[in-house]
């Protein structure tokens, strides 16, 4: 399949790749890169597990070419992680106990963490609307909330 | 021995999670993070499109002659028989399909696109056999056979297939005479319910890495809450020693019982015995996960419950048919589970029931968090309120009469011990203030209360193990080795607290050996069952008692003075006698100096601990009656408030309010989260999930059409409350509770919506079609 030479800064740093056509922003960042704190859990744009940032905006990465990438920046949960930026947020998800088996919560984070930039004083409803993409198996939600909430008041 | 009595502090304490800096971060490593480097190959399936058939022919030139294809198998390669308890599966088809979605040929290739290729050119011819696909259907004397061998099947001696019928297993309760009991009853209540199938929906899907190396010893990277059972069932079924297998499992991205037993785990170590040396990985795609694993067997219960005019129950008939699917392997024992269990947890002197595991031409059915009793208790639970309603009583009362307490004589024979859920009925009724109406926030709305009880034992074989080895390094940290794997529940940081409760060390000297890996861990029977607490706890106290014995010993020696007098305090030995000190870091490694460089005394301190129950008994073949059925109970309460669209039948839930009976809350908040979790998975059963099949065709496999429970369906109000009775044989009396909060869930849904708006459904889930349909019905009927 012929490639496409495409640049990015990902997690702040210039990156030129060689990527198929068919490749997605997904397996670019997990097996390219090898920045497996993204997760694959549908591919399909439901579960919201692969939420990583495109131009600071929060993305299904399953659902978006690498290719359609040339040119962009992209955050993932190491490169939140390195800068400090989601820190606040990952201290609550933390304190309150709203991570379990823990596969769906970098994604969480980030979807929180761009809603939070967008509105940093939601109501609870906000953010129940605001997460209602990202599903978990495990929390039932309520802990995830408070601690959107926590972390929003810090 | 005033000493051990004493609960420690760390016991019964929000002790922060050990294993959520690095899930927050991103760094926790999955079975798919792992890096195989050039060498991975990938595993793609073909699969059976019809739900039975027979094979008559495989052609795999085309897909083997593919550039970038390794390797292509199918059941021609490997011969072998599979099950947890009952062998009735090949790992690739031979013959016979028995469900659409079984693996008919693998393929490893270079890529996943370039495996699925070859998938796409493997050509099989079938010949269509009829298919049955109610368990109604199956057990009729006339139906065509789905395992024609079952005869010959390798089985545990506590399960009872009945060979030349569709039934992997016949569970037999009768206690008492029923046709006298009849004759007591002031009311009897009949009735029929069905719990589909659903699925587990882990947000990772199934995945496992295979390497067969040219010496034949076999490595397995896999999602697993059974490490050492896949290793054991594997290595049986391979006819190898267990020493030659070995299964790393990292992290596990959710499990709800779907991880347990094996199921893919077996493809790519078949299709690696063609490649050896290279590692083979098989992901599930997310429409796999759905129909192509484990999912939760559809129930069909009917039951016949009568009591006396003063409301005491007499009498319960109870058949269940649960369709197991094309294999039963394990299946068969949650059949066993729903018919030892069969009474809910109620005091009934009179019982006759029926526990049919039966095969259909459906998706496999396999173990899922509650192992059957939400399913069982969807049923007994609305019987109970009918019947209450039949006697005029109030519901609460009905079952505060009747409820299990301790020295009543269950179902199986088996003595009931202490438990605490009349006290969590009290509770829920409390706190949904149950019998004072609410007032709906709309006048077409309707407002109803409902409450359903609940218990689950810990279904296993009577003499799953456990063992944990303690070892020190030189600071006194102390590396934990245990087989119970952190499969989001929080074991690690449970196994953690009672480590260093049972040392006498912080807490934070406590670090849990992972991954899991079974040349290193301790061997553990499975992550399952709600057991873990319970049974890994124990062997980690003995483990605990075991360094404390070694390391007195070498100070008694040190000291020149009584062990007796020594005790360990936060990392510290002390002398009541001498009131001496010595910190474990000074000598846990390298042992203590005699005095005037004599010598040594001690070296660096091991302890090993076991836990296994021994009293479990078998059960009579025919009546169902034995001395100890299972290990124990855990029994709890929900309780729910849901408002009712009149114009519409959508359903929201008020309240939602559980109680549950832990024996000791080892990390109370941990407890919590499990109840809240739990809740809501029952909850989403309840309200949306239904796998619908069309002549064996899944129709919904993806999130669109299958919703899960998300953020906007949070009740308005949750409440959690622990009850703590204490479990004699637990760890600071503590039982399980990991399945048991979405047991009583459907029921108590059920119970609310028939306060509401009267109608009751035949089972879930209670869309706003179902509800508003049931409410025309009956407008219609004027009943």
């Amino acid at each position: 399949m012929k490639t496409y030479p495409i640049t990015i800064m990902i997690n702040g740093r210039k990156e030129q790749l060689d990527v198929s056509s068919n490749l997605t922003l997904l397996h670019m960042i997990r097996e390219k890169l090898a920045l497996t704190g993204t997760k694959n859990g549908c591919e399909a744009g439901e579960c919201g597990a692969c939420t990583v940032l495109l131009n600071g905006e929060p993305v299904n990465s399953c659902m978006v070419l690498a290719v359609e990438c040339d040119g962009a920046e992209i955050m993932t949960i190491e490169g939140l992680t390195e800068s400090g930026e989601i820190k606040e947020l990952q201290e609550s998800f933390i304190k309150l106990n709203a991570i379990q088996c823990g596969f769906c919560t970098p994604g969480m984070l980030i979807t929180a963490y761009a809603f939070l930039k967008r509105n940093p004083n939601p109501t609870e409803a906000e953010i129940k609307t605001a997460l209602v993409g990202n599903l978990c198996r495990c929390t039932g939600y309520e802990r995830i909330v408070q601690a959107v909430q926590d972390a929003a008041h810090e | 021995m005033e000493k051990t009595k004493k609960i420690p502090e760390i016991i019964g304490t929000d002790v922060p999670r050990v294993d959520l800096e690095e899930k927050a971060n991103g760094e926790a490593i999955f079975t798919d993070d792992i890096q195989f480097g050039n060498k991975l190959l990938f595993a793609r399936i073909k699969r059976s499109p019809n739900p039975h058939a027979l094979i008559k022919s495989i052609d795999t030139r085309q897909a083997e002659n593919l550039p970038g294809v390794k390797a292509v198998v199918t059941g021609a390669d490997f011969a072998g028989r599979i099950g947890l308890y009952l062998k009735d599966r090949h790992i690739f088809a031979r013959n016979r399909v028995r469900y659409v979605g079984e693996a008919v040929a693998g393929v490893a290739a270079i890529s996943e696109e370039v495996a699925e290729k070859a998938v796409d050119l493997i050509r099989v011819e079938y010949e269509l056999l009829p298919p049955i696909f109610l368990p109604q259907d199956a057990i009729k004397p006339d139906a065509p056979l789905i395992h024609p061998d079952l005869g010959e099947y390798e089985v545990v001696n506590f399960i009872f297939p009945e060979p030349g019928t569709n039934i992997s297993n016949h569970f037999k309760i009768r206690k008492g005479d029923m046709g006298k009991a009849w004759q007591h009853c002031a009311a009897i209540v009949e009735n029929e319910y069905y719990v589909p199938h659903i699925q587990h929906v882990p947000l990772e899907t199934h995945v496992s890495v295979a390497k067969v190396d040219l010496t034949g010893k076999i490595t397995l990277w896999t999602s697993s809450q059974s490490p050492f059972a896949q290793r054991d069932l594997i290595a049986d079924t391979w006819g190898i020693s267990p020493s030659d297998i070995r299964v790393i499992s990292p992290f596990v991205g959710g499990g709800f019982g779907s991880k347990a037993g094996v199921t893919m785990e077996a493809l790519p170590i078949v299709i690696a015995m063609k490649v050896k040396g290279y590692p083979v990985k098989l992901r599930l795609t997310r429409e796999e996960e759905f129909y192509t694993n484990f999912v939760r067997q559809a129930l069909l219960i009917r039951l016949k419950v009568g009591c006396d005019a003063d409301g005491n129950i007499l009498a319960m008939e109870n058949t269940m048919y649960w369709d197991g699917g094309a294999s039963t392997e394990y299946g068969v024992n949650i059949a066993r589970a729903g018919g030892y269990s069969c009474t809910g947890p109620y005091d009934i002197p009179n019982v006759n029931a029926d526990s049919y595991c039966v095969y259909t031409n459906n998706t496999i059915g396999g173990p899922y968090r509650g192992f059957g009793m939400s399913e069982l208790h969807t049923g007994i639970e609305q019987c109970i309120d009918e019947l209450a309603e039949e006697i005029h009583m109030d519901k609460v009362a009905f079952r505060q009469r009747n409820l299990v307490e301790s020295g009543d004589i269950l179902a199986t024979g088996m003595v009931m011990h202490p438990t605490g859920i009349k006290d969590c009925v009290d509770k829920v009724a409390g706190a949904i203030e149950w019998g004072k109406p609410d007032i709906p926030s709309d006048p077409h709305k309707k407002r109803g209360k409902g409450i359903a009880a609940m218990w689950k034992a810990p279904a296993m074989p009577p003499n799953p193990g456990s063992s944990v080895t303690l070892k020190f390094n030189s600071d006194g940290t102390v590396f934990v080795s245990i087989g119970g794997q952190e499969i989001g529940q929080g074991a690690f940081t449970v196994a953690a607290q009672i480590a260093a409760a049972g040392l006498g060390i912080p807490v934070e000297w406590v670090r849990i050996s992972k991954p899991l890996d079974t040349d290193n861990s301790s061997y553990e029977w499975q992550t399952v069952a709600s057991r873990i607490t319970w049974t890994m706890g124990n062997a980690i106290l003995a483990a605990a008692e075991d360094a404390r014995k070694q390391i007195f010993k070498i100070v008694a020696e040190a000291w020149m003075e009584d062990e007796k007098d020594l005790e360990i305090v936060n990392g510290v030995v002390v002398s009541a006698a001498s009131k001496r000190e010595i910190s474990l870091k000074e000598f846990v490694i390298t042992g203590i100096p005699k005095e005037n460089d004599q010598g040594w005394i001690g070296g660096p301190i091991i302890g090993r601990g076991m836990f296994m129950p021994t009293y479990v008994t078998g059960l009579d073949k025919d009546t169902g009656q034995g001395e100890r059925a299972v290990v124990h109970y855990t029994t709890g309460a929900q309780g729910f408030i849901v408002e009712v669209d009149t114009q519409t039948g959508k359903i929201e839930i008020i309240k939602a309010v559980s109680a549950f009976d832990v024996g000791k809350a080892i990390n109370p908040d941990l407890v919590r989260t499990q109840i809240e979790g739990g809740m809501m998975q029952g909850i989403s059963s309840a309200l949306f999930e239904q796998l619908i099949f069309k002549e064996g065709v899944l129709q919904n496999p993806n999130f669109v059409d299958y919703r899960i429970a998300t953020t906007v369906d949070i009740p308005e109000q949750m409440e959690c409350f622990i009850v703590e009775v204490p479990q004699n044989d637990g760890p600071f009396g503590a039982r399980g509770v990991g399945e048991h909060p979405m047991v009583p869930t459907i029921a108590s849904i059920a119970n609310a919506i028939y306060d509401a708006v009267g109608v009751r459904l035949k089972g879930p889930p209670f869309t706003a079609e179902k509800i508003y349909l049931a409410m025309k019905d009956q407008r219609q009927t004027g009943s």
